[in-house]
């Protein structure tokens, strides 16, 4: 494509985010026309910031790729992303709000009362958060390549940095009103080029992608639900299910994003809001997939099958029209990274600024150094692991969250018998299951016996391994009961307009 | 053999680390005592009488330990609870320590020690407030002494609680000044200003009743430490926007709220008296007006609030001493205390200024603080 428009893109978006992250909205209100009560973060525009800071690399160009190159069976991952909504908002949001907990830590240690099981979780929001951003990095620097002709591993650099600006500089604040503008922004991103790409498809005749003839071997049936799960299909579907639903309330960015909310009934009121606009956004990638395989299905040979996205608008348009499609796609798809990297290297160096550096360092210090060893272990591992593919690392992140932080959550809210050693027993067993798992998929060649579909899609295993220990080790040990336990969960479980003392 | 040889080394074990017999002694008696410290640091009731009488009575050596207020019996350990009311009446008519036998108790069971009573009374501030009664089947001299000695000693431990209630009443009274105190002069220069506008603009005039209303409500309420920060807010406003019919546009405000943060849990009325502060001093000696400036921002694991006026600032000396709680600005101290103990040290308030500098507070509060109910 043409660079110079690539080029002026990503040079748009990152500047504009950074802007808006130094200057902020800083626009002031004097008494007369200023009401707090009226102020308070709305549930809509609440939804919208959590779909800018969730939709990813991985929504904006994975799964068309995934889509694109192994068919239908792929769509379990946007509806998984987005039903793990659904899950969130029966059994977790509105509970997580009234806890008062602003992160997962924060949870863990009102909960259980508990330092060791902090920092467990503390741990743990880390490590997602590196799985995540690794995907975010790599993601980018394809892009600017495409965009820009700049190599692969220089693209992520630069990703990695104006992330790192944005974060150091004014992405303390979590602005809520710029996370939802970046949504809107993927959304029409997505939305206008795909409008011609199917007029110009019609305009074809509008044949079916399942019939398009591309020649690559053992890849027929690319409408079939169970097609390119690989040897096992059945598992893999129902591993990746499991991980997609369970692994979304495990994600340490949108976790915080609930504090926002007035209370627990805005929190599900959130949540319901969130679940269309991401119902509306999952609806456009695997239309681009199913084009790119009528219109660019020599990337799946190439092994480039994540640009698909980028390429379809000067493969099907062409001309200035179709450079200015693709500069609009190359626009939205860095402003997913950015946002989903901003929020990961908030939440890790959040994490490590308080619970690591804390101590030796002061408060802004400590942030601003934990945002560094934050990007920068991310980046090291994205340029390791170079052929692990974006959505399979997201794929990963979200099993090791649903392994660890979901039977945290779920039995935390649901169960009062858990207790402090039960949840290590679990958070460890689910770990390091779901960690070796992720540490084989990115050092192990591809093959398909039973052990490496076990490992390559670890969560029908791994979370009620994780389930089964925390209940065991919490059953073990009746006498560790937190005292408090009752007092906690009638202030989880009670709206808050019911009157009844929750100190 | 090697059982003689274990216990020879114990021994050695022993008189080497820990003393001889007398020490061993002395060591026990401390270690009860500072047992039973604690709950009767507490004070004088049902359930810390409970907790330390154990200890009272290995510490007194004796079969039976008793603990009465001026009314009943507070905690009886030992048999022979049957006594309980006898002594209960015992305690009430004595003044000072002394013995009572079988002739005051009747006491016909055999198995019963409770035949002689001592009853040694507990003093705090120079008023009786219960008794401490050993029951022993044969008073020693020895045994009277000891009574009096630790009766004394409980006196004093009840003597600290007293410290330690009225040091919580001091601060819970501070608070309660606090809230009510809205001065006379606020009361008395919002109405002047509300009935200035009464015939001009009756509109603005109803309005700026309602917010009075409103604000008082708010100032008076009585349950609760905490608040969210959009409710402390509002009050704020409400006050400024009452401070501002009074000065019209003397006074200048200017609010930035970063709307993430207001359902922040804040110290009930913390950042009103810093607000007041700032309209007093921001004011103060200046014909053309001030500026206060209010603005909240998100911190990610905090929120950060600043409080700021372009007024004639005041020397750093004087805010350190106001800090310390020893100058005349109550306010300043008690927001202070009030933040440390609800967050912990490091979220003091900050202050900055210098004279003809103006004044800027800075608040810090964490988004989530252990044991912090919302």
């Amino acid at each position: 494509m043409n660079h110079a428009f690539g080029a002026t893109a990503v040079a748009v978006v990152s500047v504009l985010t950074i802007g808006i992250g130094i200057w902020g909205l800083r626009f002031s209100r004097t008494t007369s026309d200023f009401f707090v009560a009226s102020r308070t973060v709305r549930p809509a525009l609440n939804a919208t910031a959590i779909g800018g800071e969730y939709l990813s690399a991985a929504s904006f160009l994975g799964v068309a790729g995934l889509v694109l190159t192994y068919g239908a069976g792929m769509l379990w991952y946007p509806v998984g992303w987005t039903a793990g909504y659904l899950v969130l908002l029966t059994l977790v949001a509105a509970p997580l709000r009234r806890s008062g907990a602003y992160t997962l830590p924060d949870f863990a240690q009102a909960r259980l009362r508990s330092k060791q099981v902090r920092v467990a979780t503390s741990a743990l929001v880390v490590a997602i958060g590196w799985l995540y951003l690794i995907p975010q990095l790599k993601g980018a620097g394809f892009t600017l390549n495409l965009a820009t002709g700049l190599d692969n591993r220089l693209g992520g650099l630069v990703v990695a940095v104006v992330v790192l600006v944005n974060v150091v500089t004014g992405g303390m604040r979590s602005v809520t009103f710029v996370q939802a503008f970046q949504y809107w922004l993927k959304l029409t991103a997505l939305l206008v080029p795909a409008v011609f790409l199917l007029m110009v498809w019609f305009g074809d005749g509008a044949t079916s992608p399942a019939d398009a003839v591309f020649d690559l071997p053992g890849r027929s049936g690319w409408a079939d639900p169970l097609s390119g799960l690989g040897a096992h299909p059945m598992y893999t579907t129902y591993s990746i299910i499991v991980a997609t639903f369970l692994g979304t309330m495990g994600l340490p960015h949108v976790v915080v994003r609930f504090y926002t909310n007035p209370d627990g009934r805005a929190a599900r009121r959130t949540t319901l809001v969130v679940l269309g606009l991401l119902g509306l956004f999952y609806v456009l990638p695997p239309v681009y997939g199913a084009l790119g395989r009528m219109y660019a299905g020599d990337l799946v040979g190439a092994g480039t099958a994540d640009t698909v996205v980028v390429e379809l608008p000067t493969r099907m348009v062409g001309g200035t029209g179709g450079e200015l499609l693709a500069a609009l796609l190359v626009a939205g798809a860095f402003a997913a990274f950015l946002s989903t990297s901003s929020g990961l290297t908030i939440a890790v160096a959040g994490v490590l600024s308080q619970d690591v550096l804390g101590r030796r360092f002061g408060g802004i210090a400590s942030f601003r150094l934990g945002a560094c060893i934050g990007v920068g272990v991310a980046y090291v591992f994205a340029v390791l692991a170079e052929d692990v593919g974006v959505a399979t690392a997201v794929g990963l992140a979200f099993a090791v969250a649903a392994s660890t932080f979901c039977p945290l959550l779920v039995l935390g809210i649901w169960w009062r018998r858990l207790t402090d050693v039960g949840a290590i027993a679990g958070l460890v067993v689910g770990g390091l299951t779901s960690g070796s798992a992720v540490v084989r998929t990115f050092v192990a060649t591809e093959d398909s016996g039973w052990f490496s579909t076990l490992m390559a899609q670890p969560a029908l295993w791994t979370v009620p391994l994780a389930f089964t220990a925390m209940v065991v080790g919490s059953l073990l040990t009746p006498d560790r009961r937190p005292p408090h336990v009752t007092r906690f969960m009638v202030r989880l479980h009670t709206p808050e307009a019911v009157g009844v003392d929750r100190g | 053999m090697a059982t003689t040889l274990g216990a020879s080394l114990g021994r050695v074990f022993r008189r080497s680390h820990l003393g001889t017999e007398a020490d061993r002694a002395t060591f026990r008696t401390l270690h009860e005592a500072s047992l039973a410290g604690p709950a009767l640091r507490e004070g004088l009731t049902e359930a810390s009488a409970e907790r330390s009488i154990r200890h009272l009575r290995s510490l007194l050596g004796a079969p039976v330990v008793a603990l009465t207020d001026t009314q009943r019996v507070l905690a009886w350990d030992g048999p022979g609870a049957h006594h309980s009311d006898q002594v209960a009446a015992l305690a009430r008519s004595t003044e000072a320590t002394q013995v009572a036998g079988p002739s005051q108790l009747g006491c016909h069971l055999v198995s019963c020690p409770v035949q002689h009573v001592v009853v040694s009374p507990l003093v705090v501030d120079e008023l009786v407030v219960g008794h401490m009664v050993v029951g022993t089947p044969y008073p020693t001299a020895g045994l009277v002494r000891a009574t009096d000695e630790v009766a004394a000693w409980v006196s004093g431990q009840l003597d600290l609680a007293e410290l330690d209630a009225s040091r919580r009443r001091l601060v819970e009274a501070e608070v309660r000044a606090l809230r009510a105190q809205i001065s006379p002069h606020f009361v008395y220069n919002s109405l002047g200003a509300i009935a200035s506008f009464v015939r001009t603009d009756p509109e603005r005039a109803r309005d700026l009743l309602l917010e009075f209303a409103d604000f008082t409500r708010y100032t008076f309420r009585r349950q609760g430490d905490f608040t969210t920060l959009a409710e402390e807010l509002r009050s704020i406003e409400q006050y400024l926007l009452l401070e501002q019919a009074r000065y019209g546009e003397r006074l200048r405000v200017v609010l930035r709220i970063a709307p993430e943060v207001l359902p922040v849990q804040v110290p009930f009325l913390s950042l009103q008296p810093l607000v007041e502060n700032a309209v007093k001093h921001g004011l103060e000696g200046r014909e053309e007006g001030g500026t206060i400036t209010v603005v909240a921002s998100d911190l990610d694991r905090e929120c950060e609030i600043c409080i700021e006026d372009d007024g004639v600032g005041e020397d750093p000396d004087v805010v350190r001493r106001a800090l310390a709680g020893t100058g005349d600005s109550v306010g300043l101290a008690n927001v202070d205390e009030r933040l440390r103990h609800a967050f912990g040290d490091e979220y003091g308030l900050v202050v900055e200024t210098n004279v003809g500098a103006g004044t800027r507070v800075v608040v810090r509060v964490p988004k989530y603080a252990e044991g912090l109910h919302p």
